[in-house]
């Protein structure tokens, strides 16, 4: 625990108001979305400007005191428990739009800044930020950066790492470092916000980050189409992309996964049917028009029993509603959710579900698969109730399987969700002991005393 | 201190209900309490965490567990907008009952619900002494509202404008009736609620007018007790079961089609809380309880959905009105479309629709007196909200709501008129 003396220091940077020591305060930033163990912080503070954030970094950093920093909290591999205890380091006060340059098309935002409040003010200038994870309504923006967050339009826009231009972060002094810049093109120097990427608070403490914006599209069109087996919802996906067409979204929703949307909403979705696939074209009207006859007519060739095409906003919505029915639906199913982001190249998705499906069997689980088909980043997510130490035990011994699968197919370990707590002892397996023996001299180098978010990504 | 182990023991029973919560945190997103403090506590992923680890012995600081339970509008806002549907409103009232009868209720609100909520007659004496004083302590400031402030007063509530009470509460001017059915065959037992009978008694007058003029009949008795939502919200199971047996046994006198009340409060609470906790009543009283809150239903909802009031071809318009929705009403209840058809049936109105209708005013009842700061920040975003629809009234189907919002535009001096729907349209009856 940290000294009255070293308290007072805090509050000296933040404000009382802004050093949370209570224990009830502290319990209420052990834990995150991940479905592990809390770990109770030794104190939460929560900076209101660049120049506290730098300090209490700094201060930390004196005192060999471990920072995890924490937006909203929604990750869900544990990169926000606090699991060497320290400081939680909140950043949702710095929640300032600094800059939104039409002109230029990038926008400058403090960490705290709400994912979807953000799109939505980018928006209102007729201008547009395609990364859209499933958490956006609360998701911060530096926990998008941190997490490289993705979304439903991974395939067609990429994901959060593909919109940031730069980020300005404090080193373990309290040092500003800056990196990236508001031009499109820059090589300046080494690329720092590159490492800032999917770092996971363990490189740096965000204090500004530069994102790139784009035309919005200004037509869209969405299909859904029913397919009596897997593999053809997968060869489907593959021909579309064949096609040379590139949707902005490609979602399948597995049997399990329809029945039990059937269940909670009574949309009427046929409980037979092996996959659903959900393919939004976007772009130029004329264009749009186009690649959704096109992929009527391939969905049609590849065995679709049934497509549908909607005629406007409304039907629009109604085909969405499954897709989005989809998690509230297996989070009702069974008291815990554990929620998994395996993902292969997407000619493996149909050999991938098949091995998710003989996984359930073998553990005796209900494991229910969605997820991002256009770019193979599929979410088996497992019913259960952590509650029943035998069925758990059989949870992990599964998802450790999924993964084995998932890396045989030459796939990996996350998409989307990052390796925080819960994926660190696989790292070496995708990678090799060279690429944790780098990352760690490199950890090192900048955080000697490894104070920044330790135990996440590269365990230690 | 209280012993912790038998206070976990108690907790556990929530265990179920608690452990659907995935700690996904969308509950961030909506809740006006968060949106002030940004605290993880103040939100219900924290709060459900808290009582999980109190439930487990991993936290030995019981009142700052309960602090942080009762620091909550119970506004639903959350359960609304949960993935996993937790059963959020059971869990945090339970979770009051058990933590707050073993830590024990505050002075004051033990003096409030124990000495006076649950003696209707004592009640209404007071209150009547103090609309007769009411005047020497305090001045008028906003006649458009009707809104006064108190220096005299300032220690007790603050800087509040608040709305005096009654000259003639609405059970002196009409202390009980009992009409038979006209036209329309139907009749109602009508509950005000408490803050309606002292405080809004014309809204009182305008539904009795509204029933009269479409031939409802009306059972009100006299001696009707408070809807039991504050005694329940403070965890003082003991006095809710006194007032609600207390009103199952008046109103089972009577004969009626519906239960209606003006307040979203009292209807929330009669139609989904009163089944949910009546487990410590008699099987009379509880068939009692039952009957009463089957029929209960919010008078906006009674007055389109069974008298069929619809609003009219081509209105002229002239004053501008927006919707502030209750929690209670749309959240809870689904009541959104007919307070609109209702207001839509007076020609002379035109409906502006204000930025989140249906985000919390604050209120929350007892939270306004026990975090009145954090109350009021919350109600000057739906002041900000309201001002900027441009509207000359605001209407509301929640009394509690009509008091806070009240105090918000009195404090920043706007000039805007705040109503209940139903006096809107019973404008329209001569």
């Amino acid at each position: 625990m940290p000294s009255n003396a070293l308290i007072k220091e805090f509050q000296a940077i933040v404000g009382k108001e802004n050093v949370l020591e209570s224990e009830a305060d502290r319990h209420s930033y052990s834990y995150d979305s991940a479905v592990l163990d809390p770990v109770v912080p030794d104190l939460a503070v929560r900076p209101t400007t660049s120049e506290e954030l730098g300090k209490v970094v700094r201060l930390c950093n004196e005192n060999g005191l471990p920072v995890t920093p924490r937006g909203s909290g929604t990750n869900l591999s544990g990169g926000t428990i606090p699991s060497k205890g320290g400081i939680v380091l909140l950043t949702n006060a710095l929640n300032k739009i600094v800059e939104i340059n039409e002109e230029d098309l990038y926008a400058v935002v403090q960490p705290g800044v709400i994912t979807a409040k953000f799109a939505a003010e980018v928006a209102k200038r007729g201008l547009f930020y395609p990364p859209d994870p499933g958490s956006q309504a609360v998701s911060t923006l530096g926990g998008n950066v941190a997490e490289n967050a993705g979304g439903l339009r991974g395939l067609k826009y990429g994901v959060t790492k593909d919109y940031v231009m730069g980020v300005d972060f404090f080193d373990v002094n309290g040092e500003l470092v800056k990196s990236g810049s508001r031009t499109v093109k820059c090589v300046t120097g080494l690329n720092l916000s590159a490492l800032q990427v999917a770092s996971e608070g363990t490189m740096g403490v965000f204090n500004e980050i530069i994102l790139k914006l784009v035309p919005p599209p200004a037509a869209n069109k969405a299909m859904m189409a029913l397919f009596d087996n897997v593999d053809k919802a997968s060869a489907t996906v593959a021909a579309i992309i064949a096609a040379k067409i590139v949707p902005c979204t490609l979602e399948l929703l597995d049997n399990v996964t329809i029945n039990l949307v059937e269940d909670f909403t009574k949309a009427g979705l046929p409980r037979d049917a092996q996959a659903i696939l959900l393919i939004e074209v976007d772009g130029h009207p004329g264009q749009v028009a186009e690649e959704a006859e096109k992929v009527v007519a391939i969905c049609k060739k590849t065995g679709a029993t049934e497509v549908k095409a909607a005629k406007d906003e409304a039907e629009r919505n109604k085909l969405w509603e499954a897709r989005r029915a989809a998690l509230p639906a297996l989070a009702r199913a069974k008291p815990t959710t554990v929620l998994e982001d395996a993902t292969v190249p997407r000619s493996k998705i149909p050999a991938m579900i098949k091995a998710i499906n003989a996984i359930a069997k073998k553990y005796d689980l209900t494991i229910g698969t969605f997820g991002h088909a256009g770019d193979g980043n599929l979410h088996p997510t497992i019913m259960c109730d952590k509650r029943d130490k035998n069925e758990f035990h059989r949870v992990e011994q599964a998802v450790d399987e999924i993964f084995d699968v998932a890396l045989s197919f030459k796939g990996t370990l996350s998409g989307e969700h990052g390796i925080g707590l819960a994926k660190a002892k696989w790292l070496e397996k995708e990678t090799s002991a060279a690429t944790i023996a780098y990352a760690k001299a490199l950890k090192k180098a900048i955080d000697p005393k490894g104070i920044l978010n330790p135990g996440k990504i590269i365990g230690g | 201190m209280a012993d912790l182990h038998k206070l976990a023991q108690m907790l556990q029973e929530l265990d179920d209900q608690m452990v659907a919560c995935m700690k996904c945190g969308m509950c961030q997103a909506v809740c006006p309490v968060f949106a002030e403090s940004l605290n993880e506590a103040d939100v219900t992923r924290g709060k459900i965490a808290l009582l999980e680890n109190l439930a487990k012995e991993m936290i030995a600081d019981a009142k700052g567990v309960q602090e942080k339970l009762n620091k909550c509008l119970l506004c639903g806002s959350c359960a609304a907008n949960c993935p996993s549907g937790v059963k959020i409103m059971d869990i945090f009232l339970k979770a009051r009952i058990i933590v707050n009868t073993y830590m024990g209720l505050s002075p004051v609100k033990k003096v409030i619900l124990k000495g006076m909520l649950t003696r209707p007659a004592l009640f209404n004496s007071l209150v009547s002494v103090a609309a007769r004083f009411q005047g020497v302590f305090s001045t008028p400031v906003n006649e458009i509202i009707g809104s006064s402030c108190s220096q005299w007063l300032s220690p007790v509530i603050g800087d509040r404008h608040f709305l005096g009470l009654a000259k003639e509460p609405l059970h002196s001017a009409v202390p009980s009736l009992d009409s038979a059915p006209g036209a329309s065959g139907l009749k109602v037992a009508f509950f005000p609620g408490c803050v309606v009978d002292k405080m809004f008694p014309r809204v009182g007058h305008a539904v009795l007018k509204v029933m009269a003029h479409h031939g409802v009949g009306v059972y009100l008795p006299a001696g009707q007790s408070c809807c039991g939502i504050p005694a329940l919200s403070s965890g003082d199971r003991d006095s809710y079961e006194k007032l609600v047996a207390a009103n199952a046994r008046l109103f089972a006198k009577g004969r009626f089609d519906a239960l209606v009340t003006p307040c979203a409060t009292c209807t929330a609470t009669i139609k989904e809380l009163w089944p949910k906790f009546v487990d410590g009543f008699d099987a009379t009283t509880k068939a009692q309880v039952l009957a009463m809150s089957e029929k209960a239903m919010d008078v906006n909802q009674f007055l389109v959905d069974k008298v069929g009031v619809t609003a009219v071809d081509k209105p002229t318009g002239g004053t501008r009105v927006t919707v502030h929705d209750p929690c209670h009403l749309a959240k809870s209840l689904g009541v959104r479309k007919q307070p609109r058809t209702l207001l839509g049936a007076n020609r002379d109105y035109e409906l502006v629709e204000m930025a989140e209708a249906d985000r919390c005013c604050g209120c929350g009842g007892s939270f306004n007196l026990a975090h009145y700061e954090v109350s009021r920040s919350i109600g000057r975003r739906k002041r900000d909200n309201i001002v900027a629809s441009k509207a000359d009234v605001v209407a509301t189907g929640c009394p509690a709501c009509m008091m806070q919002i009240s105090d918000m535009l009195s404090q920043a001096g706007d000039r805007i008129a705040v109503r209940h729907p139903v006096e809107i349209y019973a404008e329209t009856i001569d």
